[in-house]
């Protein structure tokens, strides 16, 4: 028990650190570092009190594939030059008052839960929930999201989609001039039609057609 | 008092799996070069040790007492980091190994999910690498291999996918005595095969290896790494090899089961039969380095999304009804 405590204390110290280092730090990409640091702890927590799925998708979805791209977009574009930019100059910018007013709602949904968490414990009754014991924590999972769940889980993978194509539709544009490679073309082209052997006249020269 | 035994026994337990790993790292580089050597009619490593075999123990010598060079302009905490992360990323994994009926460190429910996280993880290294050199060979070179790590895994996910369906269980163990009729290999052959050029994408070795493509990046992220640190990059590197050749073994050549349950088969033990399938891919994996030229980068993004990934796909779609239409689903 001493163990499991000592190990709790240590993985939400680090998640709590990490987290506030993700908004204090100078750096973006150390920023994203603290945030990867702060998802690998999150899920050695869950793993902790027994959702080991949970943990694993987390590591696997989070810090193997969304950091990734995080970590991607604050690279290429120089993002720690233009956060420098809003706090150094003297114009005002547009990004502050809507970034505290997030944060503030934010803020606010935070206490309501905690509140609610800490006045009504009844709310959150462990007797509500349908918790077998007896076999694994994938198995329980995949039991009610294929079946009970399945409106909710089809609707949420539908909205993605829709979020995805909606990315792509935004971002794409087609440009001129852009040459394509034809891997058909590539792969079938003959000896006989890549090299012309030419008799080249002396004093002449040749003149070939492109 | 007792807690302390308990850590003493695990960490015995601990070494008694990295040191054999670490040593078999050392051993597979020298069967890398030396298979790459014989295809191509040269002798490769032959003067240091019986056949050559300590060749690797004195490359790390070598390795060992050269100066650890950190660029000025690096980003020096991240940059020291980016290897040490490779490498432990690269031991880890093998907590959840099995060697046979009860060997193994950490017999953990989700198993093959941990082994795809961390595999996952692996990336990290070589982007931290990358960028904290601050330098544009190595940066290209970390771009690159980030892109082609997180596409691959998607294939490889799908086929892990495959392989679960006929299972039941996220379990290695019981993934491998699922396999005690037929292995995997018979009826997911397809998979196996994008399985295995998948895991050379996901390793970065050749013909995948962009990442270090020597005559385009100098060698990738690792151009500015020296020493020490350039070891653990390179012991990291072939350690993930011999994971995706142990975890090939596992999901499709039925990790530590015997080919024949008959008299003189069952007398080698399971984890021998393993190590001989590990050997068998990875000399497979030398035979694909020396044999095959190296991708162009839009043709590897092309064969990982628009062939693997639908393919991949479809057999899942394939599997699964033929297990439902057969009533072969496992039910436990």
């Amino acid at each position: 028990m001493i163990a499991h405590a000592i190990f709790f204390y240590v993985f939400s110290i680090i998640a709590v650190v990490s987290a506030v280092m993700v908004t204090v730090s100078k750096n973006t990409v150390h920023s994203v570092f603290f945030l990867i640091l702060d998802f690998i702890s999150i899920s050695c927590l869950f793993i902790m009190i027994g959702a080991e799925f949970l943990g694993m998708i987390m590591l696997i979805v989070y810090v193997g594939a969304v950091a990734v791209l995080f970590l991607f977009v604050v690279m290429m574009l120089n993002v720690a030059q233009q956060k420098n930019q809003w706090f150094i100059s003297k114009e005002n910018s547009n990004h502050i008052p809507i970034g505290l007013l997030i944060s503030v709602i934010i803020f606010f949904e935070l206490i309501i839960v905690i509140g609610g968490w800490k006045y009504k414990p009844d709310l959150f009754d462990e007797g509500n929930l349908l918790i077998v014991n007896d076999i694994s924590n994938t198995h329980s999972l995949g039991m009610v999201l294929y079946t009970d769940y399945i409106h909710i889980f089809q609707i949420s993978g539908m909205i993605l989609l829709i979020a995805m194509i909606g990315a792509i539709v935004l971002t794409f544009r087609q440009r001129e001039g852009v040459k394509k490679q034809s891997y058909l073309k590539q792969i079938s082209r003959e000896r006989a039609e890549g090299v012309e052997v030419v008799e080249v006249a002396s004093n002449r020269g040749v003149k070939l057609d492109d | 008092m007792e807690y302390l035994d308990l850590i003493f026994q695990e960490t015995y337990k601990i070494l008694f799996l990295l040191v054999p790993v670490l040593v078999s790292v050392a051993m597979i580089v020298w069967l890398d070069r030396r298979v790459w050597a014989f295809v191509q009619k040269r002798q490769g490593p032959n003067v240091v040790g019986p056949f050559g075999l300590l060749q690797s123990l004195a490359d790390a010598l070598k390795y060992i007492f050269k100066e650890i060079i950190i660029p000025a302009s690096s980003n020096k905490i991240i940059f020291i980091l980016a290897p040490i992360i490779t490498m432990t990323l690269a031991l880890i994994a093998w907590a959840v190994i099995p060697f046979g009926v009860d060997q193994v460190l950490a017999d953990i429910n989700v198993g093959i999910l941990y082994i795809f996280a961390v595999s996952s993880l692996g990336v990290y290294g070589i982007i931290m690498g990358g960028w904290a050199s601050n330098s544009k060979y190595p940066f290209l070179g970390s771009i690159r291999s980030a892109a082609q790590m997180v596409s691959y895994e998607v294939s490889i996910g799908i086929i892990i996918i495959n392989v679960l369906l006929c299972v039941g269980s996220l379990n290695l163990s019981d993934i491998v005595l699922a396999q005690k009729d037929m292995w995997f290999v018979i009826p997911l052959f397809p998979m196996f095969v994008i399985f295995f050029i998948s895991a050379l994408a996901e390793t970065n070795r050749p013909p995948f290896d962009l990442p270090e493509a020597e005559a385009e990046l100098v060698a990738g992220y690792q151009t500015e790494y020296s020493g020490m640190m350039y070891a653990m990059f390179w012991l990291g590197e072939y350690a993930n090899i011999l994971l995706m050749c142990a975890l090939g073994s596992i999901l499709f050549l039925g990790g530590w089961l015997s080919p024949i349950e008959l008299y003189p088969f069952n007398l080698i033990p399971g984890a021998l039969w393993l190590i001989f399938k590990i050997l068998f891919l990875f000399i497979l994996f030398a035979l694909v380095k020396a044999i095959v030229p190296r991708y162009r980068y839009d043709q590897l993004m092309r064969l990982g999304w628009k062939i693997f990934l639908p393919l991949s796909l479809t057999y899942v779609v394939l599997t699964a009804s033929y297990l439902f239409y057969f009533n072969l689903l496992p039910t436990n």
